[in-house]
């Protein structure tokens, strides 16, 4: 892992301006890097921020949403300062982006193969002829067989599997510095699942990218994921490298969020539950964000919102508890 | 597909068989004939109009003539118009029908270009200032009736300012080539107008909500993730899709290309087939009135098909077999 992260977010504010003086803060003053070759997870619930996160680093926020504030570096560029134009060249060239819902991902009028190739032809300086050939090559890449068939065929005609095949083969198509995929297993069979999650560390191995892995499954947290960040009501309350989160839990609601899994080791009549729903975003608790749900609520948690605090060595916590400060 | 074609067409025989039954009572259903409420000239003895009836074969039962009409339809015989000094029913039809045609054509353009571009900004700025504009613009034309349209149209732009000729399709018969071309397109503004106006509401919302739809869907977001460009976005993605409803409307309106300008036609004293409908029903001109009400069924079930083999053209997911 070098030292220079391909993505560094600082205090990235996206608010959405609902109605007069109804602001919902989806995601506030975040904070993050992400180094090469590097898999990052974001955790959270509906709702907590997580895809605007990956939204706003694609500059793909649209309106009544804004970007009020913060930088989101790739490679020492801020993408935030960026003319949308500009923005064009970086979208599925340095950032590749892969969504939840492969059925409704590609567009249903155009084939497999010109969907594919106008990507790679908007990126790099290839003939129509080589656009195609690398296109099949992709295809034969993540796995579709009969590639030189399938590329003339619509998306209506393939699975859901194979349509996610086919947008990791697009995402990966101008082989970008970071891959991001924000829930890419979740419509899919379980059985499925487990294979684009192997295909895609298989393809950030081969192609050395850095892969931000947005997702509700702690499961796939722990099997494919080096780093981990918990994000609850637009902000991280926790962040650590994998292995020590899920061993030296310390916030509430990553806690709460690990004892809703099912242990196989452990005889259990309910599994455990965060009680309540996440505040709506334009309505948060005045002290810490976590307060109308925590089991361990203080009265200062009410008043002020505990800051992000490195307890141990890239270990952060936002949690009185620890006594992070009051600042703020 | 071809196999789909032809079992489509061979359904056309008993909708048609059905429709002239249904127009055929209708027009027996009205009181009197050919010769009723003619100026009857004293010096005739009733008994000639007697005579001529018979000779049309009006004084046999109604399924009898029926059946007649329909056997020589059968052989490709339309009939001889009875207030038309016995002309063919053809020749009347094919002189009738280039100008409605016409007509249809240059309406239905006004219609699209007025109504797929301000629908697309619509959708691009909705609720913006001339979103609401093109909106209350477009209903104000559903509303207002055609026939209201086109008087208010005549009293302003032809006899106040005298812009446009009120009626007719060509100001003279002695005109050729090109002077012609711009003449009867001169006198082809005022009914395209009053027509294409009345049409743009429709395909301006369809175009609106159908934009609005596509743009925020996974695909759009999809495409923009790729780093296509606003242009590949919106007038790839986005219009393709878009656009495959208004081709299947454009479909249905291929029979309302033929039926769809009566009432205006009469404003405009258009000397189209709508002119030619109204005239044999008020003569009872049953021979006229049955060819046309068959040319216009044909025209829709046409349409109709139409519209079904665009929609498979336009969209992979249509497939017929």
């Amino acid at each position: 892992m070098s030292n220079q992260p391909v993505l560094d977010v600082n205090n990235l504010k996206t608010y959405f301006y609902l109605e007069k003086d109804v602001v919902a803060k989806a995601v506030d003053d975040i904070s993050f890097s992400v180094y090469p070759g590097e898999t990052v997870a974001i955790v959270g619930e509906s709702g907590s921020g997580k895809s605007i996160t990956a939204l706003s680093i694609m500059q793909l926020i649209n309106k009544p949403g804004k970007i009020v504030d913060g930088s989101i570096l790739l490679n020492e560029q801020d993408l935030a300062v960026l003319k949308p134009r500009q923005m064009t060249s970086v979208r599925g060239n340095h950032i590749g982006m892969i969504f939840q819902e492969p059925m409704t991902a590609l567009n249903p009028v155009f084939t497999i193969g010109s969907q594919m190739t106008e990507t790679i032809r908007k990126h790099k300086k290839l003939s129509k002829k080589q656009a195609h050939e690398k296109a099949i090559e992709l295809l034969r890449t993540v796995g579709i067989p009969r590639p030189e068939q399938i590329i003339h065929e619509y998306p209506h005609q393939l699975s859901g599997g194979m349509r996610q095949r086919v947008m990791i083969a697009i995402a990966i198509s101008c082989e970008p510095e970071l891959l991001i995929a924000d829930e890419p297993t979740t419509a899919l069979d379980v059985t499925i699942q487990a294979q684009i999650l192997d295909l895609l560390l298989e393809m950030q191995k081969k192609y050395e990218m850095a892969l931000l892995l947005i997702t509700h499954d702690l499961g796939v947290v722990y099997e494919y994921t080096d780093r981990v960040m918990v994000m609850y009501g637009g902000q991280i309350v926790e962040q650590a490298p994998t292995k020590q989160l899920l061993k030296l839990t310390k916030h509430p609601y990553t806690q709460g969020l690990l004892s809703s899994l099912p242990n196989i080791d452990q005889d259990m009549e309910r599994l455990g539950t965060i009680k309540g729903t996440v505040p709506p975003a334009y309505n948060f608790p005045k002290g810490c964000r976590f307060s109308t749900r925590c089991p361990f609520v203080m009265d200062r948690c009410k008043e002020s919102n505990p800051a992000l605090t490195e307890l141990e060595k890239d270990h952060y916590v936002r949690c009185f508890l620890y006594d992070g400060g009051d600042k703020a | 597909m071809y196999q789909y074609i032809i079992r489509r067409i061979l359904v056309f025989i008993p909708m048609l068989l059905a429709l002239s039954i249904i127009v055929f009572g209708l027009a027996k259903a009205a009181p009197g004939d050919p010769f009723t409420g003619k100026i009857l000239d004293p010096n005739v003895d009733p008994i000639v109009y007697e005579q001529q009836r018979a000779a049309l074969g009006l004084d046999k039962s109604i399924p009898e003539q029926y059946l007649h009409w329909v056997s020589s339809v059968a052989k490709g015989n339309f009939g001889k118009s009875i207030t038309y000094n016995g002309r063919s029913v053809e020749s009347l039809i094919k002189e009738r029908v280039k100008n409605t045609v016409y007509l249809g054509l240059f309406s239905l353009g006004i219609t699209l270009i007025v109504a797929i571009p301000i629908g697309i900004y619509s959708a691009r700025h909705p609720y913006s200032l001339l979103d609401y504009g093109a909106t209350t613009f477009g209903f104000f034309g559903l509303a207002v009736p055609n026939f209201f349209f086109g008087l208010v149209a005549i009293y302003l732009l032809s006899i106040n300012l005298g812009w446009f000729p009120a009626q007719g399709t060509v100001s003279s018969n002695s005109l050729s080539g090109f002077a012609e071309f711009t003449d009867r397109i001169h006198h082809m503004v005022l009914p395209g107008l009053t027509l294409g106006l009345a049409g743009t509401a429709t395909y301006m919302r369809y175009m609106r909500s159908e934009v609005m739809d596509v743009l925020g869907s996974d695909y759009i977001r999809t495409a923009k993730a790729k780093g296509m460009s606003d242009r590949n976005v919106l007038y790839k993605h986005t219009l393709r899709n878009a656009m495959i409803p208004i081709i299947t409307l454009m479909g249905f309106e291929f029979g309302a290309l033929l039926g769809g300008a009566i009432i205006t036609e009469q404003v405009f004293n258009f000397p189209g087939l709508g002119t030619l409908f109204i005239g044999s029903v008020v003569n009872r001109d049953y021979p006229v009135i049955m060819a046309i009400a068959l040319l216009l069924g044909v025209a829709i079930l046409v349409g109709n098909l139409l519209a079904d083999i665009f929609y498979s053209i336009v969209d992979p997911r249509i497939r017929y077999d």
